[in-house]
């Protein structure tokens, strides 16, 4: 029973984090490909506004939240993983870039702009997904 | 006021707050759940439910689907929440052809698999947390994301 209620407040957290994401997301206009797209044009700087205000907080949240809190409120330990560099993140960002100069879209976008009604970008959806599992595949 | 125009002609006020929202529910997500908050790799846990290959039967995309799920169901609600609260409910559409979605978003997908993570993976949660490999990661796919863009602006209008 406690089990339970735990996972439920738990998913509940998470669709709440998700939802202040898509919000975000949405209310800066990140979910429209033409404005991604004029920012890597140089037409409008807002992207940088956007990935600024947002690290920004993560950065102080990050920093401060293992330091202040023994663990997270909802679990037993933080899950912080250090990224690395190697032939494959070189190669997989370059590939990412190219697909995002192409379509304006990246992950989280293709999934919330859905939410506002743009049903264009379940071809994005799709390429993503089919790319992911091409990826797996090839993979080791 | 005319830097601000000629950088940020639709002005820039959505962008910066936009953001900061963004990163609290990045941070949210952290401080009640211990958990970093990427969202490329749903991409690949998913696939996890019904491709039986060994790679996406790995422990942390098997783990890690649930939530990852939840998570990205939040992130269509907050746009629906948007679109019906803040923008009057006009759809959202986007005059970029259908074979550029699909096609960029295939490389978009094997890349961000391919490369652990993708503008919020890296960009948001990598940078926020001063990882170096983050970063260059960031630099590379800035980097050919622009000339992409640049290109295809040229080549393909």
């Amino acid at each position: 029973m406690k089990d339970t209620s735990i996972n439920l407040t738990r998913a509940l957290s998470t669709l709440a984090a998700g939802l202040l994401f898509g919000f975000g997301l949405s209310f800066s206009t990140m979910i429209r490909p033409e404005v991604v797209l004029g920012f890597l044009r140089f037409q409008d700087l807002g992207l940088m506004l956007v990935m600024g205000g947002a690290v920004w907080v993560v950065m102080l949240v990050y920093k401060l939240a293992p330091r202040l809190m023994a663990r997270p409120l909802l679990d037993d330990h933080f899950h912080q993983h250090p990224s690395r560099w190697n032939r494959d993140t070189a190669m997989g960002a370059a590939l990412f870039g190219v697909g995002w100069g192409l379509c304006g879209v990246c992950p989280g976008p293709a999934i919330a702009g859905l939410g506002a009604g743009n049903w264009s970008l379940l071809w994005a959806l799709a390429g993503i997904a089919l790319g992911a599992l091409v990826q797996g595949l090839r993979a080791k | 006021m005319t830097i601000s125009l000629s950088l940020f002609p639709l002005g820039w006020q959505h962008y910066l707050l936009g953001g900061v929202l963004i990163g609290t529910g990045t941070a949210l997500l952290f401080v009640l759940t211990g958990r970093v908050g990427g969202m490329s790799t749903v991409f690949s846990s998913t696939w996890s439910y019904v491709v039986r290959q060994p790679f996406f039967q790995q422990a942390r995309f098997v783990d890690s689907r649930d939530w990852r799920l939840v998570y990205a169901a939040g992130l269509i609600l907050g746009a629906l929440v948007w679109w019906l609260g803040f923008a009057g409910g006009t759809r959202e559409a986007t005059a970029v052809p259908e074979w550029q979605l699909l096609v960029g978003g295939f490389f978009v997908g094997y890349g961000a698999r391919l490369g652990n993570g993708c503008t919020s993976g890296h960009g948001i949660c990598g940078l926020g947390s001063l990882q170096l490999p983050s970063l260059m990661a960031v630099l590379t796919f800035m980097a050919t994301a622009f000339m992409t863009a640049n290109l295809a602006a040229r080549w393909l209008a």
